[in-house]
């Protein structure tokens, strides 16, 4: 009895982990249809170029993000210049920005027809071919691009664990004689490095996943090749392979990384929390960390928002306000109802992780963490089936037993546009989670079990308290992400049911960029609020802050 | 923290309790677009205003929304789906989710080569994909048909968007039908080698590299072009007024005088309808005079019923030959043509 009391939590979530995957099931299920020779055609044209193009975008984006993300979060963390205390803040605030909108801002600002190469012809009298000008529209353009909108991910989580880093091990190092610099380089950034391969692998993720972007910008990536599959050739077969062979290449990566981490551990044995020792920087020094952090908030936010704001300026006679009410209601409820149920199903799975780590429990996770690499219309379509399935199931049994039809119940509500943000959006709250919990040293759950407390007894007096900055940082990403959806909420939604991203959406499909520019602006806004309150309680969440202070 | 989390539970009850929607008992129609809802709304709204029949109304890409009808099956609440190509129609009827339908009125309003001959689907209005060229440095008695844009005479010098589109799907389709898979993708190779620069952004991105001369000649459908010229942005106006368009294919015999490339935005009825009788009320008033003046002046695409008077905009581009192509060839040959493009490097 008192067996079934401790493992029955701990099944029900593994059976959670399992319905949430079936979506992303549905998908692998798939590989076993025939797709009408497709593949020799792939395998014949385009397949490596996707390959190759997705791995060199993958390697831009992963090697830029760790730049703009991990140097600015332990400048701001433990040094002063002038800016830092905003910046702190100011940093995340690119996450507000959808990846497809910074690309169409920015090639609306610099590509041959945008005013900025117009400006140059004008003034220097020159015509097109008769000066060099960066290339937009090309690979480097969209690592840029998406670099700039997704390093605040690598950038939250690696700031977090530098918060929550004890100052014993850096006091340690200086000791032993490390610079400051050296004790960043060998000592903080290898014990964060659980939270930065968090961010990453998010990064990473949301990168392979990208369509509008890519799609722009005319490359011939893995997604833009799924959906040249099913759209062009009528193969959906081929499409979910495609997607499925997505995720087995992820899933490597993902144990590739465990296996390189083997046994290590990241949390620390200190419990002193002392104000951090920031490091006041000067001259030249100065300077150069201010600049180096200011750059991504200009790139990454003020340039693309300052474009938006001058075009929905430039057509607001154009623009509809009266629906924009209910457009904000729409976006902003989805999003705080997806990021609490994330939040919490997230933390429930991490925690279960932690206290049963076995087979099962990891192998489910696993695959319910693949959902984030795979475009959003193929989990979407993950999700249709299931519920589809269900409904008419359920309609043909009351029909049969009752003569009752009860029609589509759950397919075309909000329930199922929710589901699907939980199981795409899940493994942000998961990631995010697991890299504080992975923090707490094992001896704070013994000693809180010697003194009698359950496992939810702990995860309350213990876990939660010290996880605050994780779990917020959990809530903003799920939420800001929900914020930005496009493709799931699109299939998904009922009647006469939009949001802000559906919006912005159809009116850039249409080639009006700049009258879709009021309705970006406005997911923008909408993201800024929750993007600055979380980020200053992100600060304020450091064990041994005072609040007062 | 507490106040927070307190305020995102309030949120979740309302969201939850705002799910589960209960239809209405008076009259209405389900329609799935595939034409984006400010393209489409303004005419279901003047048609709820006559009949007083409600229209709910989602929107997606024509596959997304095909996919969701197969899998909504027998319960499905689709009533119409509309596409923005035929080739999506001709996909749903293949994959068993339409009904014929039949209506003196669509069948005395939408020419035959317009409409599927069992009544599958119908068009409701013609979009048509020409070449527009740059006035200054072109002279237009070089240009004359869709297969001449593959004469080396254009190396370095036509702008086309990727192969991903569906209209660059449709007229290679066209020309499948026209001239089978082989010469086809030897037509596909010419373009490519003509390129200016690897296809990459929309219609109107093209019309604006022609404008500052990246390249001279663009293939793009007619109403971006239209919407350039009436733009709000001065900018859009002058790269619009830099261009003209070009009918191709208007003179000489047999192919090469076989008219533009035309495809079509349509309408169908789902097989499982539940609200039949009032979806084809909205099919027919799709083709009614009001709607179809609608669609020429607020969208700039021409009108499936002859005689409806088309914009400004579009009467100075003149007459036009219309391929008379039967539509079912470019969903027949869509595939095919996507591969073939592959081959070609078409990206």
């Amino acid at each position: 009895m008192a067996r079934a009391g401790r493992h029955g939590p701990l099944l029900a979530i593994i059976v959670l982990c399992l319905l949430l995957s079936v979506p992303v099931l549905t998908v692998f299920a798939s590989i076993s249809n025939s797709s009408d020779g497709v593949w020799q055609h792939l395998v014949d044209t385009l397949l490596w170029t996707y390959i190759g193009q997705s791995l060199q975008l993958m390697l831009g984006v992963g090697v830029m993000v760790l730049l703009l993300g991990v140097i600015p979060a332990w400048l701001v963390t433990m040094t002063r210049f002038p800016g830092s205390r905003w910046l702190e803040w100011a940093l995340v605030l690119p996450l507000a920005i959808p990846a497809y909108i910074i690309a169409y801002t920015y090639t609306g600002m610099l590509d041959v027809t945008g005013p900025v190469q117009g400006f140059i012809r004008t003034t220097f009298d020159l015509r097109f071919g008769d000066y060099w000008f960066p290339q937009i529209r090309s690979m480097g353009g969209a690592i840029t691009m998406l670099s700039l909108v997704l390093y605040p991910y690598v950038y939250l989580l690696s700031r977090m664990a530098f918060l929550e880093q004890s100052v014993c091990v850096l006091e340690v190092s200086r000791t032993l004689g490390a610079s400051p610099w050296r004790a960043f380089s060998r000592v903080a950034v290898p014990l964060a490095r659980p939270a930065i391969i968090a961010g990453l692998a998010l990064v990473l993720m949301e990168t392979l996943a990208d369509y509008g972007t890519v799609q722009y910008f005319g490359l011939s990536t893995f997604t833009t090749g799924i959906f040249r599959t099913w759209f062009g050739m009528g193969s959906a077969a081929a499409a979910a392979q495609l997607s499925a062979v997505l995720m087995l290449f992820i899933l490597a990566l993902v144990l590739a990384e465990q296996w390189s981490r083997n046994r290590a551990r990241y949390h620390h044995t200190s419990t002193r929390y002392s104000r951090l020792p920031q490091i006041e920087l000067k001259g030249g020094r100065k300077i150069a960390a201010m600049l180096f952090c200011m750059a991504p908030v200009v790139f990454g936010f003020l340039v693309p928002f300052l474009q938006l704001a001058w075009w929905a300026w430039d057509t607001r006679h154009l623009v509809d306000f009266s629906v924009f009410g209910t457009l904000v209601f729409n976006s902003l409820r989805l999003a705080f109802t997806a990021a609490l149920i994330a939040l919490v199903l997230g933390m429930c799975i991490s925690y279960a992780k932690r206290l049963q780590p076995g087979m099962p429990m990891r192998t489910s996770v696993r695959v319910l963490g693949l959902g984030y690499a795979v475009p959003g219309t193929v989990i979407a379509v993950g999700v249709l089936i299931p519920f589809a399935w269900l409904d008419n199931t359920f309609d043909s049994w009351m029909r049969d037993q009752f003569g009752i039809a009860t029609g589509l119940l759950l397919s075309g509500t909000l329930i199922a546009v929710v589901f699907a943000y939980i199981v795409r959006f899940l493994p942000v709250a998961m990631n995010t989670v697991d890299a504080g919990l992975g923090k707490i040293k094992p001896s704070m759950d013994d000693a809180g079990r010697s003194m009698g407390l359950g496992p939810w007894q702990i995860l309350r007096r213990i876990h939660i308290p010290m996880l605050r900055g994780s779990l917020l940082t959990a809530a903003l990403l799920v939420f800001v992400d929900v914020l930005k959806e496009l493709p799931a909420t699109l299939i998904l939604r009922p009647f006469n049911f939009n949001t802000l991203a559906i919006r912005t959406y159809e009116l850039a499909n249409q080639e009006r960029l700049t009258e879709a520019a009021a309705s970006a602006l406005m997911i923008v806004l909408a993201g800024i609020i929750p993007v600055i309150i979380i980020s200053l309680s992100i600060s304020a969440s450091r064990p041994g802050h005072d609040k007062r202070a | 923290m507490k106040k927070l989390f307190l305020a995102m539970f309030a949120v979740t009850a309302l969201t939850a309790g705002s799910a589960v929607s209960f239809s209405a008992l008076a009259a209405e129609v389900n329609v799935y677009s595939a034409r984006e809802e400010n393209l489409i709304k303004p005419v279901l709204d003047q048609f709820s205003a006559q009949t007083g029949i409600k229209v709910n109304l989602i929107t997606a890409g024509a596959d997304e929304l095909t996919t969701r009808m197969e899998l909504e099956g027998i319960n499905s609440p689709a009533d119409l789906l509309l596409t923005v190509d035929v080739g999506r129609l001709l996909r749903a009827q293949e994959m068993g989710l339409l009904q014929p339908v039949q209506s003196d009125v669509l069948e005395s309003q939408i020419p035959a080569q317009y409409r599927d001959s069992e009544g599958h689907w119908f068009g409701v209005s013609l979009r048509a994909r020409v070449v527009v060229y740059d006035r200054a440095r072109v002279n237009p008695a070089q240009l004359s048909t869709y297969e001449d844009l593959a004469d080396p005479k254009w190396k370095g010098k036509i702008c086309v968007r990727s192969s991903s589109n569906i209209y660059n799907q449709s007229l290679s389709s066209a020309m499948v039908s026209h001239h089978g898979v082989a010469a086809t993708e030897q037509w596909a190779r010419g373009l490519v080698a003509n390129f200016a620069r690897q296809p990459q952004g929309g219609d109107r991105d093209q019309i604006a590299a022609v404008a500052i001369g990246q390249c001279e000649l663009a293939i793009v459908n007619t109403y971006y072009l239209a919407g350039m010229i009436n733009a709000t942005s001065a900018d859009q106006r002058a790269q619009a007024a830099a261009v003209a368009v070009f009918w191709p294919n208007q003179q000489g015999e047999g192919l090469e005088g076989r008219g533009a490339h035309i495809n079509i935005s349509g309408a169908a009825l789902s097989r499982n309808a539940p609200n039949k009788a009032e979806a084809v009320q909205l099919m027919e008033f799709l083709v009614s005079n009001e709607a179809q003046t609608w669609y020429a002046e607020a969208n700039n695409e021409y009108p499936v019923r002859p005689g409806v008077p088309v914009s400004k905009t579009l009467q100075s581009w003149g007459e036009f030959k219309a391929d008379s192509l039967a539509l079912e060839q470019l969903g027949i040959h869509n595939a095919e043509a996507v591969r073939l493009m592959d081959r070609a490097g078409w990206r």
